[in-house]
């Protein structure tokens, strides 16, 4: 009984969160007292193997195989069905990426268990692991246990698990490569290689001071007065997704999960509820700002600061102080 | 093309919610539902489909009773049928076993094309519609943006993370999710309404459809967050709050 990490790369470069993951894999490997391996998958991984082979795992496994390429939902999780059903492990880790969000769930579902998708916490008990899970938008947390035999399939979010936590080993572990049972005929999909539609015009990530706006802005309109405030600051405006999706302002201004991540020194959240895929974008910030209307507002859980009221009043009342400080 | 669009009723979006008794579930008293959001925009999609491409729309569900309504909602907003899977194990199901009771309606008929929101506002696992795939036997491709069902095969806009896409093909029949904003969605016409009350509504129950009752994960224990932060609450008139801010921004977290 071991616990696996499985860790993400594209074209041989590491996504960043694989550490994040490998270093939950670490925490549940000591928790549970058991082995630890970490697996990378791919076609030439042997140098991506090499990297984790000097972290302090007891093995890596490698999935070395032309089918695997490209990304597939249909071959990487036949591929990693048949290593799940040679090393049988207990728990299987994933970090929560777009590609975890497409594969794990068909092959949890493809072995009959169940998959617990974006864990914020892992614990152990006697009976087996206790995941902690955000619902009803992070709103309300839950403790979430799964019925059955192992192996618990789970993802981590992003920032759960802090990368430069990962303790390096003392001697190289051992790298095994998996004979694996593929064919091109299993994937039915095919994918062309990824493109961006506008080079991005604004580096948030470098931006000190970060105004971002969501839901509570209500209308285009508006966009003007956090304009103000930003400009006031001399910092960037930012925005929830919901603002982008609407068109109010240009995708390249979007924090989030399928944004950019920033961690300015200040971010001021204005009418932002604090869902989790906008929070995981920016809880790295220093100095969290939420104004929001309603108190309940799961943004609330991050804020070093708070003001429970209108933006359209404490906006221009800022912008006017701001001035008067000048 | 025969599209099935499955949508799920949540507790509107803006409620205000506490744990149940049992620390399963939210209250729902006195909560208002809605279509998921998420949904919205895969009904929308499926409707734009069938404009292009002729065909039937199919609107499905797994919930309790009440969830009717927003199949009657689809049906308003021009969807041609709906079947409900109905049953009280799916307010709190997980989503295999929604994935498990939309597969099981869905395979007795035929699908060229299914569509799934990207994930509920209530339970969050974004999964119900990779395990339906998976269930159906369907090729998938999730976060799509754009879909071009014009050949023979299906070719898409799929979003990848920090502002890339990529073109995905894949063969019909196929099951893909739907990325929240890519379209703008209609709303239900007073005509709309009225014909909807006529249109084919099928409701199974769980055993007719020869389902058991798995329970893979469950909540054990559902709480308020707890604050990873001591949060500051700045209160008085709009001036003094904006001074005390700027004050406590400059001198005690030295980011002015």
């Amino acid at each position: 009984m071991s616990v696996l990490v499985v860790t993400e790369q594209a074209g041989g470069k590491w996504h960043r969160m694989s550490f994040e993951c490998l270093a939950a894999g670490q925490a549940a490997a000591g928790a549970m007292g058991c082995p630890l391996a970490a697996l990378v998958a791919g076609s030439g991984v042997g140098d991506l193997a090499a990297d984790l082979s000097a972290k302090q795992v007891s093995e890596v496994i490698a999935l070395d195989d032309p089918v695997l390429g490209t990304y597939s939902p249909d071959g990487f999780a036949e591929a990693l069905r048949q290593a799940v059903e040679q090393i049988q492990p207990r728990l299987v880790l994933f970090p929560h990426t777009y590609q975890v969000r497409d594969l794990a769930p068909k092959l949890a579902a493809s072995l009959g268990r169940a998959f617990v998708s974006d864990a914020v916490g892992i614990r152990f008990e006697r009976d087996g692991p206790v995941f902690v899970r955000q619902l009803f938008q992070g709103k309300l947390h839950g403790d979430v246990v799964v019925d059955g035999p192992p192996p618990y399939f789970a993802s981590v979010q992003s920032g759960a698990f802090r990368a430069d936590s990962v303790v390096d080993g003392e001697a190289p572990a051992s790298v095994r490569f998996l004979d694996l049972a593929l064919a091109p005929s299993m994937v039915r999909t095919s994918s062309e290689p990824p493109f961006q539609d506008a080079k991005d015009a604004v580096d948030l990530g470098s931006a000190d001071i970060i105004v971002s706006v969501g839901r509570g802005i209500q209308d285009p309109a508006n966009i003007p007065q956090a304009q103000a405030l930003a400009t006031a600051l001399g910092g960037e405006l930012a925005a929830s997704r919901p603002i982008c999706d609407n068109g109010w302002l240009p995708l390249d201004r979007q924090i989030g999960s399928s944004g950019q991540t920033v961690s300015p020194n200040l971010y001021l959240a204005l009418g932002i509820s604090g869902a989790i895929q906008h929070v995981v974008g920016m809880k790295g910030a220093k100095t969290i700002v939420a104004v929001n209307k309603d108190r309940g507002a799961p943004i609330f859980e991050i804020a070093d600061y708070g003001v429970v009221a209108d933006l359209f009043e404490i906006v221009p009342a800022l912008v006017k102080a701001r001035g008067e400080v000048e | 093309m025969n599209i099935f669009v499955c949508v799920k009723q949540v507790m509107a979006r803006d409620s205000v919610l506490r744990p149940n008794e049992t620390g399963t579930w939210a209250v729902d008293d006195g909560v208002s539902f809605e279509m998921n959001e998420p949904d919205t925009f895969a009904l929308e999609e499926a409707l734009r489909l069938k404009e292009r491409h002729g065909g039937e729309v199919v609107a499905i569900t797994a919930g309790p009773a009440r969830s009717a309504s927003t199949l009657r909602e689809a049906l308003a907003k021009g969807a041609d049928r709906a079947i409900h899977v109905e049953g009280n194990r799916y307010v709190e199901s997980d989503a295999y076993a929604t994935a498990q009771a939309l597969a099981a309606a869905i395979r007795r008929e035929p699908h060229d094309l299914v569509l799934t929101g990207l994930q509920s506002d209530d339970a969050g696992f974004g999964q119900t519609g990779v395990i339906l795939a998976e269930l159906l036997e369907l090729p998938h491709a999730t976060i799509i943006m754009e879909i071009d069902a014009s050949g023979g095969q299906l070719r898409c806009k799929r979003e990848l993370e920090a502002g890339w896409f990529q073109t995905i093909t894949l063969p019909r029949p196929a099951l893909l999710t739907i990325q929240s904003g890519i379209n703008k969605v209609r709303y239900a016409t007073l005509m709309g309404i009225k014909r909807a009350r006529r249109k084919p509504f099928r409701r199974y129950s769980p055993d007719e459809l020869g389902i058991g009752e798995p329970v893979h994960q469950r909540v054990r224990s559902l709480y308020q967050p707890r604050q990873s932060k001591q949060t500051e609450f700045l209160e008085g008139s709009s001036q003094e709050v904006a001074a005390k801010l700027l004050n406590k921004l400059r001198f005690e977290a030295r980011v002015l």
